[in-house]
């Protein structure tokens, strides 16, 4: 899956500990000081409690495979099919799913609730969090 | 006693696919249908409601709003909503109902206009949605080429694959039913042109697994109107009304892959709880199916079967046939009739309830219909009733 470029999130206040957490090897997902609960898609308040002591925090970046699909349809020009694209539940992150894709295999050998872990791929200094099992 | 709402009238431009016609115009033919149909003159109209508004952005996506219509319509609008956020398609109605009911209006438009195919025939005046840089919803998914709801819906029909069982062969009665009642539809004949066979299913190319190419309905160009009229105006009305029994709404996460089930498992227990009429009651349904396994969300939802037990339900076809026990998306649905975006549903339960269905009308006397829309976190539904 390296032809066309991914489409690139465009940063702000928000979301930039998320996209570009990457650069130190962490998968930063936005934690709740005060109830320890998680906020996915990150936000300034806590999803769970509403309270604003919130912050993005480096998450074990492992998880499985919660569902996945086989993508056949090349939905932009030149991009490579097959691939897989994979909701992963996250380790020690209840309730926060991450839409990604796995790689590093062939397509068929991906089955549901196989062990993954997080492995950025660079791009113009956005840092996307594929994942890969976990053997 | 409070007021209830009714349909008092439909109405479809022509449908097609890359039509010359402006959408604008699409929409005005479809008004001046439903009119007819209830018997109703433009000064008698009082309100207008639409989703999701005029998408400036994805101008194809929506490229009409309430303000125009009121504008060359010469409409004395007292109450008017266009907006993508509501539970879905469907709730435009629902708002127009409440409306209705609070004696804000008498006669209502409604209206869902679609240009999608139309707009990719002419991209200087319509833009295409690009995803060179994204951002709020999208920037989840996008970055991963997960760029159609296609590959968001088949995440939940994998599941269905892998925890209960479901077969292509079982997925593949949705689309087939679709396409046996769409050919009994005149306003489907550019969509569907020959009844799709088991066969030509299972060899059909793999969008996303477990959705191949029938499983996704198609750009079409279209506008759907549903004339929404106060229960104490019905005398104004020649048409049929059918009543809006009841209507239900969900949205939980607003976002696909957050959602752990689709919400059609909240709206539909909704459904049943502001009427007397039950899921027994029901003589058809119209189920949102922009996908496939979109139905089989809102069979188990709405407490056809249980969860996880819908593509044994629709298995062989026979059950959701128009002779069958519960006749299902009987104008061919989306994936038949064309992507009309929801409206469809309800376009084709008034029709039946009416029996004007002609050679796909379904058999008996029919009198309770649901019609939904939406998918993934999104969930609206309809049950209405000729009582």
């Amino acid at each position: 899956m390296s032809s066309p470029p991914r489409p690139r999130p465009r940063l702000d206040s928000v979301n930039h500990a998320f996209w570009t957490g990457g650069a130190e090897g962490d998968l930063m997902i936005v934690k709740c000081g005060d109830c320890g609960e998680f906020t996915h898609p990150p936000q300034i308040l806590c999803r769970h409690c509403q309270s604003e002591n919130v912050a993005p925090t480096a998450v074990a970046g492992t998880g499985a495979v919660e569902t996945f699909t086989i993508n056949y349809q090349p939905w932009v020009k030149d991009l490579e099919v097959p691939y897989v694209i994979a909701r992963v539940r996250l380790d020690g992150v209840p309730g926060v799913y991450l839409t990604t894709n796995i790689v590093g295999c062939p397509v068929e050998d991906v089955k549901f609730d196989d062990k993954v872990r997080v492995k950025f791929e660079e791009q113009d200094g956005i840092f996307y969090p594929l994942f890969e099992k976990v053997s | 006693m409070a007021r209830e709402a009714y349909i008092t009238g439909v109405g479809q431009s022509e449908v097609g696919v890359r039509l010359p016609r402006h959408p604008l115009l699409l929409t005005i033919d479809a008004i001046n249908v439903a009119l007819k149909d209830a018997g109703l003159t433009l000064d008698q109209i009082d309100g207008v409601f639409s989703f999701p508004g005029k998408s400036n952005g994805y101008l194809a996506f929506s490229p009409v709003g309430t303000d125009e219509i009121i504008e060359v319509c010469g409409i004395k609008s007292k109450w008017q909503m266009g907006a993508m956020e509501q539970p879905a398609q469907l709730s435009a109605i629902g708002m127009a109902a409440m409306a209705v009911k609070e004696g804000l209006c008498r006669h209502v438009i409604c209206f869902r206009t679609v240009y999608e195919a139309g707009g990719m025939a002419n991209p200087a005046e319509y833009m295409p949605l690009q995803h060179k840089e994204v951002s709020g919803g999208s920037q989840w998914t996008s970055p991963f080429f997960a760029t159609s709801a296609a590959c968001w819906t088949a995440q939940y029909a994998q599941r269905h694959v892998y925890k209960y069982g479901m077969t292509r062969e079982q997925l593949a009665q949705i689309a087939i039913n679709g396409s046996k009642n769409a050919m009994l539809n005149p306003n489907a004949r550019a969509i569907t042109k020959e009844e799709l066979t088991l066969d030509k299913y299972m060899s059909a190319r793999m969008i996303t697994t477990p959705l191949c190419l029938y499983d996704c309905d198609r750009f079409t160009d279209c506008s759907t109107v549903i004339i929404v009229s106060a229960g104490d105006a019905l005398d104004e009305v020649s048409a049929d009304p059918v009543r809006i029994a009841a209507m239900s709404g969900s949205v939980d996460r607003y976002s696909w892959d957050q959602a752990e089930w689709s919400a059609a498992y909240d709206a539909g227990p909704d459904l049943w709880k502001n009427t007397d009429y039950s899921v027994k009651d029901v003589d058809t349904a119209q189920f949102y199916d922009g996908f496939a396994f979109l139905p089989l969300t809102w069979l188990e939802g709405l407490g056809f079967c249980e969860k996880g037990e819908a593509h044994k339900f629709i298995e062989g076809g026979t059950r959701i046939a128009r002779d069958g026990e519960l006749p299902l998306n009987t104008g061919g649905g989306q994936l038949g009739a064309g992507r009309l975006h929801g409206f469809g549903f309800a376009h084709e339960a008034v029709t039946q309830l009416r029996k004007a269905a002609g050679p796909r009308q379904i058999p008996g006397d029919p009198r309770v219909a649901v019609a939904t829309s939406g998918g993934g976190p999104l969930a609206a539904a309809l049950l209405l009733a000729r009582d």
